[in-house]
């Protein structure tokens, strides 16, 4: 039976991920491997593939949204890109409002790849962009600098219907008045939706090492806490309101892909390392594949899938899932949600103590369909969600 | 049985680190007890614990045959006394067991407070003093000086003070010769009646409780029924035996002799030590004197830090009662802290090493409150009430005035750290009553309250004198003061596992010093969090844990869901180990990370 049975015909988000690389950025985690000589044609083979399988496995569901990911992956080939969008319309088809969203580097190389990205079909970048300073930009391992970022940004203006840009903030030493003079800049030069991150330092990084020997400093929290409210301030008086924790965007405009994972829609994940969510047999199941590039592609030719595991989640799992991505978006989590974990209700799933004090301290409101965390309960989402399912 | 004439008792008296267990390791080398490969270092301290320490915790024996220069046998006993203040009393038994002692000083450091109360006792003891200098082949050896420092300090005549290196063996033969020249040989009629003394016992898996006696008088042998005097029971002796410091059996004990018994006894505690063993149908007319119970004077609570320990805890500590009957526990329960025991200890090192031995040979893992002593509560109603838990305060209005016990302290310290030393002991309450100097050494005297010493005076002192006053105590009186409990309250409400008992004084220092600490070890939450100190309703100390201010993810996509859930879940296991109060859930670990900065 094929896994569509409980959401049959319904669409579905496709993240596809290419794990490669030019170089490694400090700061970021994410699966991604450098590697010289990539050959596109045995990857885009093995994309194909596993799409096929993929849609053989989830039946007739058409992808609503498709999200090109990384690794960076606008080192990908035009005509790769296109191979993987036309096995997706072959395999699982798509509706006719389909978002086909690609991460883009600001390089004036890679840039010059946009025109052909979007002939293949992709009608949303989402620019790498990072900081507007250049002294900023070469902390952050960048091979752009900010005028190449914006002569990119304004050619993905020309070229595709929607852009989005990413710039890193919080960045060691950052004032709230530098900040702020940095976001008008990206405010003036953002079309419809911006994503706005505090710098993290994760573990396995090249700034995680820094960090722990005191070679590199973050802002003192009440400096985080003020970038960020002023980060929310600015954005909404320029009309691109936050509607999730770093996510801007003209009301209609936000990421369509990125809110079916809040949302709790279910996603198919292809390539290298990427995760995915299907409904099906009552339960809420996780796909993992093979992080490693050549791994995933020697299972793809020997499987036809690259899927390290699938397990079924267990309905609490699947709640508190729901949970911690839902409050993350200013709509908060629908009660109908839980229904699809086979927790009924809310308040079951909670911690119903907690729930009152996090209701009484103005960190969350309930409201008949809806639980939401309030401005003061998403600054501090971690803590407002251990609350609630411990 | 060996002829008493042909006998030498001794002990040997040093400070931790002068090389007592060294000598003793050459002694029994020389003497031919153990063949060159059975000796391993210092093979009187058996416990692993004793030898990592370089201190004995029970009193051990070993008899050496020695050909002295004479041409005669003698058997020499050496007993090997435990080394520390809070074992006074074993000290002073064992010593009782002897008719001389070696006083082993080093040669460049000279002699230490610990050194000078065990040769006070010795000398109380009627014990023949032999001053020995070790260490003597160091280049920082001063012989002369530390001949006059004895001299001077404990008023002996150190002028025949044998020089040795116990580390290379150098003067072992003098030693020897010392000790049958220079000692007097046991009194003791064999055919009085048995009146031996209990120097010590202990549980072994093997014999039972192993009982080591010195006998007085008269002998004692395998199928005697024998009688403890003070406990009054009875046994049957099954064997007698010497150590070599092997276990080697014998057909009897005769005058003078020092050795073991077995009697088919149960309980270590039947077997106090100092208690007078005679035998049932033929019992000696007078016990010896100075037999005194063990006394607890330190207590706490332990805490199994996992509570799923708690069984594991209570066995071991059985266990241990097994072999050690000086120390005493019941359980109690905390709200912060869950179920535990409150335990009573001869003293500080001694609670120390229950603790160690707990968390070592019974690979527990604990957590202890504050060290307390015993108070006595004097009620309006005439009542005396004897208190060491603070939980177990009566209303403060109930108490007419609380006394608390003091101890004399003697405390040697090279002079460029007296000042340092003076100021502490006048912060803890001291009062001074002597000032003496030795050379360039200061030896000075204070009253102290326990309650002030059993609260990180060691370290202190330690810390102050970097590392070379010595310290030794013993109890004194009771004195009434003004005391208090003082409890710690996180949003009002106490937590009882760090409430304490404590001069009025001293409370807001004290009070501010947990609430300092708590604040940076209690995690920031969505609410701020109150800490306070305060005696009764008044409160003396406070500090606030500021309401978490930004916490959240940046990046939560559809590739993170299940790494960062997983964080989620961790913060969920560590709530299970958590106390509400008032509007916060508190871990646990706060207050453990809190007992344990604190001790």
């Amino acid at each position: 039976m094929p896994a569509s049975a409980d959401r049959p015909g319904a669409p579905l988000a496709i993240y596809v991920h290419w794990p490669f690389c030019r170089v490694k950025c400090p700061y970021c985690d994410f699966n991604s491997h450098v590697r010289d000589g990539v050959d596109q044609a045995d990857w885009r083979a093995a994309y194909r593939a596993e799409i096929a399988w993929w849609a053989e496995r989830v039946g007739n569901r058409p992808a609503a949204s498709i999200f090109f990911g990384g690794g960076t992956p606008s080192l990908m080939d035009e005509a790769t890109v296109a191979a993987v969008l036309a096995a997706i319309e072959t395999h699982f088809g798509v509706t006719e409002d389909v978002e086909i969203t690609l991460e883009a580097n600001p390089t004036s190389v890679e840039a010059a790849r946009f025109a052909g990205y979007r002939a293949a079909g992709v009608n949303r970048v989402s620019i790498g962009v990072q900081a507007l300073e250049d002294d900023a930009l070469a902390a952050l391992g960048r091979e752009h600098s900010a005028a190449e970022a914006r002569a990119a940004v304004e050619l993905a203006g020309r070229i595709f219907p929607r852009h989005s840009l990413d710039l890193i903030y919080a960045r060691p030493g950052q004032s709230v008045a530098a900040w702020r003079a940095e976001l008008d800049q990206a405010l003036a030069l953002a079309g419809e939706h911006l994503s706005l991150y505090q710098l993290t330092i994760e573990a396995g990084t090249a700034f995680h090492t820094a960090h722990r020997l005191g070679r590199l400093h973050l802002p003192e929290e009440d400096v985080q806490e003020a970038l960020l409210e002023t980060t929310w301030q600015v954005t909404a008086e320029a009309g691109l309101p936050a509607y999730e924790i770093s996510n801007h965007a003209r009301p209609g405009a936000e990421s369509r892909h990125n809110l079916a994972y809040w949302r709790g829609g279910d996603y198919v994940g292809i390539g290298p390392g990427a995760h995915g969510r299907l409904t099906f047999d009552g339960r809420r199941h996780a796909t993992v594949a093979h992080r490693l590039p050549e791994r995933w592609r020697q299972a793809v030719l020997d499987a036809g899938h690259g899927r390290e595991s699938e397990d079924a989640l267990a309905p609490h799992i699947a709640a508190e899932e729901a949970l911690m991505m839902g409050l993350r978006l200013v709509e908060g989590v629908a009660r109908a949600r839980f229904d699809g974990t086979a927790v009924a209700r809310l308040e079951e799933m909670v911690n119903s103590d907690a729930l009152d004090r996090l209701v009484e301290g103005g960190f969350v409101d309930v409201t008949a369909d809806r639980l939401r965390a309030t401005p003061q309960g998403r600054r501090v989402l971690n803590a407002v969600l251990a609350e609630l399912i411990a | 049985m060996a002829d008493p004439a042909h006998i030498r008792n001794f002990a040997i008296i040093a400070h931790i680190d002068h090389g007592k267990s060294t000598l003793a390791d050459r002694l029994i080398e020389h003497c031919g007890g153990l063949e060159k490969r059975e000796m391993t270092e210092q093979v009187l301290d058996s416990m692993e614990l004793e030898r990592e320490r370089g201190i004995t915790i029970k009193a051990q024996t070993v008899r050496l045959d020695y050909r002295a220069a004479d041409g005669q046998d003698y058997v020499l006993n050496l007993i090997d006394t435990p080394g520390h203040v809070d074992f006074a009393y074993e000290v002073n038994r064992s010593l009782a067991a002897c008719e001389g002692a070696l006083l082993v000083v080093d040669a460049s450091q000279g002699v230490e407070a610990q050194t000078l109360a065990n040769v006070y006792q010795a000398i109380d003891n009627d014990l023949e003093i032999v001053p020995v200098l070790n260490k003597i082949d160091l280049a920082s050896a001063e012989p002369d000086r530390v001949i006059a420092q004895i001299e001077d300090v404990i008023g002996i005549d150190a002028q025949d003070a044998l020089p040795i290196s116990a580390k290379t063996g150098m003067g072992i033969d003098g030693v020897l010769e010392a000790l049958v020249q220079r000692l007097p040989a046991p009194q003791g009629a064999a055919d009085a009646p048995l009146k031996a003394l209990l120097v010590d016992s202990w549980y072994d898996p093997y014999l039972g409780v192993v009982v080591l006696v010195r006998v007085v008088e008269g002998r004692v042998a395998k199928g005697m029924r024998i009688k403890l005097m003070a406990a009054d029971t009875t046994h049957l002796v099954d064997e007698v035996g010497i150590f070599r410091p092997k276990h080697t059996k014998v057909a009897a004990l005769g005058p003078g002799e020092i050795g073991y018994l077995t009697a088919s006894i149960k309980d270590v505690g039947e077997t106090q030590v100092g208690d007078t063993v005679t035998e049932e149908k033929r019992p000696t007319a007078a016990a010896l004197e100075g037999f005194k119970p063990s006394v607890s004077v330190v207590f706490c609570g332990i805490f199994p830090i996992d509570a799923a320990d708690f069984d594991d805890l209570r066995n071991s500590l059985a266990k241990l009662r097994l072999n050690d009957a000086s120390f005493q526990f019941e359980m109690e329960s905390s709200a912060a802290l869950g179920f535990g025991f409150r335990c009573g200890f001869l003293g500080l090192l001694h609670m120390e090493i229950v603790q160690q031995r707990l968390e070592r040979e019974f690979g527990l893992e604990l957590i202890t409150t504050a060290p307390s002593v015993i108070y006595r509560m004097h009620m309006t109603d005439g009542e005396m009430m004897e208190i060491h838990n603070p939980a177990d305060m009566p209303d403060p209005v109930k108490i007419a005035d609380i006394e608390e016990p003091w101890i004399r302290a003697t405390i040697l310290v090279p002079d460029e750290y007296l000042g340092q030393v003076l100021k502490l002991c006048e912060e803890r309450r001291g009062v001074q009553i002597n000032l003496t100097y030795v050379g360039n050494r200061a030896m000075v005297d204070y009253s102290l309250p326990l309650n002030e010493v059993v609260f990180d005076f060691y370290d202190r002192l330690k810390s102050v004198s970097r590392g070379y006053a010595s310290f030794d105590y013993h109890l004194d009186d009771y004195r009434k003061d003004d005391l208090v409990k003082m409890s710690i309250l996180v949003n009002g409400e106490e937590v009882d596992a760090l409430s304490t008992i404590v001069h009025r004084s001293r409370a807001e220092k004290r009070g501010r010093a947990m609430c300092e600490q708590l604040k940076d070890l209690v995690p920031r939450q969505l609410f701020a969090i109150a800490i306070q100190a305060a005696l009764g309703g008044r409160v003396i100390a406070r500090e606030t844990v500021r309401a978490l201010r930004k916490d959240v993810l940046a990046k939560c996509y559809g590739g993170d869901a299940s790494r960062k859930r997983k964080l989620l879940e961790k913060q969920k296991a560590g709530k299970k180990r958590m106390r509400t109060y008032g509007k916060v859930e508190i871990p646990q670990e706060a207050f453990i990370a809190a007992l344990r900065t604190g001790d």
